[in-house]
């Protein structure tokens, strides 16, 4: 690995002009996925800024009965506070279900939606990658693709992004704020990951020098029936192939209320809008939750060794939300 | 078990420095032992333990994150000291296996993997007991896991509760049984029913 300069910050505006000193410097978080990935040279920074030490107000519940939690608070915090486990049960569970008790004692909230795909031809020097090497070619699209992408894919790019937690983020539908040297703004989850397009190096909103202060989950009261499902090749310790993330309100029989994400199927956490439109309002049941996965997974096209995940997205869609009914009771 | 930590506690490797290296001094609280190092930042914990300071036990699977044999305990939490960098835990709490033994004796999750069989080779043991020590603190103040039913109930440490919580352990010999038999031993008497 190569050689850096470490410093750790006090403040975000102490972090924002750290970093701004030096054109090729990060800031670290957890570190569970950067070292890993200066390790293989694929992140080659001069400079690393610790930014866990920042005081923030870890996890407080807003006036609007919204929570706000801190970025440098660790998953395994998220995951046990009693606020989230009882209104964004999803968040909880999808913590959970990601990554392993160390990793999670360890990773940031921020350095989560930081995370880089775990794309195998990504980490490989010796394979073509749009990521590593703007312009070089993707080796994945006719490789061993099974862990890859089946929507919002490019000719370019068919990575996953790897995060659990940030499927249930996308389904709850957090709000990111962050701080760089033009002052704060707030971003949609939605808008913070890119798709790949012709550009998959630039994987989310930041600009240059912007760090990740708080996530803000928004007040949702059906989101206290929320629940994650993951699908993977170990039983544990493994990352998806498919995932949802899934909150729905039912009453007099029809679905008032429904979001759903899906984890390990495009290059961001994807919000599935077209089931969810399909959702809203119609009657609860079977027919319903079909036509729901079919609309979503519509647009899907599977390269081969991961066409597998257009099928088995469409059966857990609608597993979850048979299950999320029942055990709601149709009303 | 005596602390057998080399007695320097500044140790200068000159022939390992590339020119123009950078250091940084740490201080790191090593089984309750204050060691200072004077280290370049790129060095993982990992290697400060093994290759600084002579504490061997900490094991080096895979250096990736994805075994668990290199897990210590900071402050009693578990992580995994591969993808740490030992200066981001200055002035940390470390407890590594050497620090688990007191006077001669083993820790009774040691001896509980000595009695059952808890593995074979053994290049995995002092993780899988480190993470075992940090599973039972996160189990013991409540936290679910992917496999608890309803988290607001008390949890049970069901053998498929020991083997979800220990995921991040591998053990290529495939002791697990008897991993899972001495963890649930060892810790009969601490869970709360």
């Amino acid at each position: 690995m190569k050689n850096f300069a470490y410093s750790r910050a006090q403040s975000a505006k102490g972090a924002i002009s750290l970093i701004s000193l030096n054109p090729n410097s990060k800031f670290l978080g957890g570190g569970t996925n950067l070292i890993d990935l200066m390790r293989e040279d694929i992140e080659q920074p001069d400079a690393l800024v610790d930014v866990t030490g920042l005081s923030s107000s870890g996890i407080a519940e807003l006036p609007d009965g919204g929570i706000s939690i801190g970025a440098e608070v660790r998953n395994t915090a998220v995951a046990n506070h009693l606020l989230i486990r009882e209104r964004y049960p999803v968040l909880s569970q999808a913590i959970l279900y990601g990554a392993s008790g160390q990793i999670r004692n360890m990773a940031t909230v921020g350095g989560n939606l930081m995370q880089r795909t775990r794309c195998y031809y990504f980490y490989d020097e010796a394979s073509r990658c749009n990521k590593r090497t703007p312009g070089l070619g993707c080796d994945a699209i006719a490789g061993f693709n099974r862990m890859h992408a089946i929507l919002g894919t490019s000719e370019n790019c068919i990575a996953t992004h790897p995060s659990d937690m940030c499927v249930a983020l996308a389904a709850l539908e957090a709000i990111v704020h962050v701080e760089g040297p033009d002052g704060e703004r707030t971003i949609s989850f939605d808008a913070f990951h890119r798709l790949p397009g012709d550009t998959p190096h630039a994987e989310t909103d930041l600009k240059p020098g912007e760090l990740i202060t708080s996530i803000q989950l928004p007040p949702l009261q059906f989101a206290k029936t929320s629940r994650y499902r993951k699908v993977r090749d170990r039983a544990s310790y493994a990352f998806a192939l498919v995932s949802v993330a899934a909150a729905l309100e039912t009453g007099d029989g029809k679905i008032r209320n429904a979001r759903l994400a899906l984890g390990g199927v495009a290059h961001k956490p994807w919000r599935a809008y077209q089931a969810e439109n399909a959702l809203t309002g119609a009657k609860v049941g079977m027919e319903t939750f079909q036509r729901a996965a079919e609309a979503e997974l519509s647009g899907a096209r599977g390269y081969g060794y991961n066409s597998f995940k257009i099928e088995l997205a469409k059966r857990m869609m609608i597993s979850v939300l048979s299950e999320m009914a029942e055990a709601g009771g149709v009303r | 078990m005596k602390n057998s930590v080399i007695e320097s506690n500044s140790l200068e490797r000159p022939d390992r420095e590339p020119a123009n290296a950078s250091k940084t001094q740490i201080t790191l609280q090593i089984n309750s032992i204050p060691h200072t190092l004077r280290i370049e930042p790129r060095v993982s914990l990992l290697d400060a333990l093994r290759e600084y300071l002579d504490l061997t036990g900490t094991k080096k699977g895979c250096n990736q994150g994805s075994c668990g044999a290199c897990t210590v305990l900071v402050n009693g939490d578990r992580i995994l000291s591969c993808l740490a960098f030992a200066v981001q835990y200055d002035g940390a709490a470390i407890t590594t296996i050497e620090g688990l033994g007191a006077n001669g004796a083993l820790h009774p999750l040691q001896a509980a993997f000595v009695e059952y069989d808890g593995l074979q080779c053994g290049y995995c043991t002092p993780g899988q007991i480190c993470s075992a020590l940090g599973m039972i603190k996160e189990f013991n103040a409540g936290l679910p896991s992917a496999v608890t039913k309803d988290a607001a109930a008390t949890l049970d440490l069901s053998d498929e509760e020991i083997k979800e919580r220990m995921s991040g352990n591998l053990c290529r010999c495939g002791a697990y049984v008897g991993i899972c038999a001495a963890i649930r031993d060892a810790f009969r008497f601490e869970v709360p029913r």
